[in-house]
């Protein structure tokens, strides 16, 4: 058994490349759960959480994207100046469990784990994202479409870390719902984001836990992207 | 483990954890291994807050933080608060407010109250009500632990002014 509380993503990539089976954990607002209720084995663990390049994020003006660090808390996301760039996320990310889980919880998680219900990957899918995946070999981007490929399963190869995602930053309005049994600390029964990308005049509208993975309705965004009455009018624009 | 011990900072001690297994949460570690029982364990899957720490400035759920990963972290229990057993302001209010019944979510409830004044000393009724939210108890309604909390903020207030 080892741990490794890597500070570097060098160093976790080279953790990871010794032993390819260690599970990795940034929040463990995951990893826990299985540890704690099914009492899952844990021999090997890579420990992100010390890694401070996962938590930055920077806007590159040139490209108008923002590529947010796999560990950037969900707290962060909620507050300026990040949920003026991506208000969906701001939004995805306040209905994320509770304040303890939003401090640990991370995009890099979310994407990790991949389960249908993840509050952040309808926002990635609406957003087009690219996902930054480094292993100890190179790197690659993978579009977040060929990434999710089911139900917690995903294009992540086990020496890989995923250490990044980039959106673009659009305007027009973006927003984020979901519904479950309640109103707070809740699994996403279903859940939706809508972007309206005025610039391209595009729509695009992800399904998150109706699915293996999130569903992206092609048909639907490009009925609402030729109503330009709908689109242009209030109710959909700009809040 | 590689090593056969880690060290964990709480409530300013250090304190060496040995012949430990990888996969210990910090509730569990705090609890069984450093006779620290006020943070309490329930659910051991984030929902009910009753283990809640602070570490390094941030309310966690201690079920969800790997012990062995909290190598370099301040952590802050429920038995940190107090000043040689003198109940915190906080921990006064909840008496007087009547915001305790069975008193099990209690200190996660105290600690995550003492995180949101330390930050924001003037919040309004709903950031109380969210900075909480993670904080499930199922006995008082609530109501008395919003009167305890609006208590802190007032008398806080009052104390600064």
């Amino acid at each position: 058994m080892s741990i490794t509380n890597a500070t570097t993503v060098d160093e976790a990539l080279a953790a990871l490349r010794a032993n390819p089976l260690a599970r990795l954990i940034q929040g463990g607002t995951d990893l826990m759960v299985e540890v704690n209720l099914n009492r899952t084995k844990i021999e090997d663990v890579v420990s992100l959480r010390r890694v401070a390049e996962l938590r930055r994020w920077h806007v590159d003006e040139e490209s108008n994207t923002l590529r947010l660090g796999a560990g950037v808390p969900y707290a962060e996301m909620e507050r300026a100046p990040l949920c003026d760039y991506v208000p969906a996320l701001a939004e995805a990310a306040r209905t994320v469990g509770s304040p303890q889980i939003r401090a640990a919880g991370s995009l890099g998680g979310n994407l990790g784990t991949c389960s249908p219900a993840g509050d952040g990957l309808p926002v990635v899918s609406a957003l087009d994202a690219v996902v930054h995946l480094r292993s100890h070999d190179g790197s690659r981007d993978v579009s977040v479409h060929d990434f999710m490929i089911g139900v917690k399963r995903n294009a992540r190869h086990t020496d890989e870390l995923i250490v990044a995602v980039t959106v673009p930053l659009v305007t027009g309005f973006q927003g984020y719902a979901k519904v479950g049994t309640r109103n707070a600390m809740v699994i996403s029964a279903a859940s939706a984001c809508l972007v309206h990308d005025a610039a391209a005049g595009a729509v695009r509208l992800a399904l998150g836990a109706v699915a293996p993975t999130v569903v992206r309705t092609r048909a639907a965004e490009a009925w609402l992207a030729s109503e330009t009455s709908l689109i242009g009018t209030p109710s959909v624009s700009e809040p | 483990m590689s090593n056969e011990f880690y060290r964990l900072r709480v409530n300013g001690v250090d304190h060496e954890i040995r012949d430990a297994w990888t996969g210990e949460s910090l509730l569990y570690v705090l609890r069984e291994r450093l006779g620290l029982p006020g943070t309490k364990g329930a659910c051991e899957q984030g929902e009910c807050g009753s283990c809640t720490v602070i570490m390094d400035g941030e309310a966690v759920c201690s079920c969800l933080v790997m012990a062995a990963t909290a190598v370099d972290a301040d952590i802050v229990t429920v038995e940190g608060l107090a000043n040689d057993g003198e109940p915190t302001d906080v921990q006064q209010s909840f008496v007087n407010a009547g915001g305790v019944q069975c008193g099990f979510c209690t200190p996660g409830l105290i600690v995550a109250v003492h995180h949101l004044l330390d930050r924001n000393p003037t919040p309004t009724d709903l950031e109380v009500k969210e900075a909480i939210s993670g904080n499930i108890c199922r006995c008082t309604g609530y109501g008395r632990i919003f009167e305890a909390v609006r208590q802190v903020r007032d008398a806080r207030a009052a104390d600064a002014s």
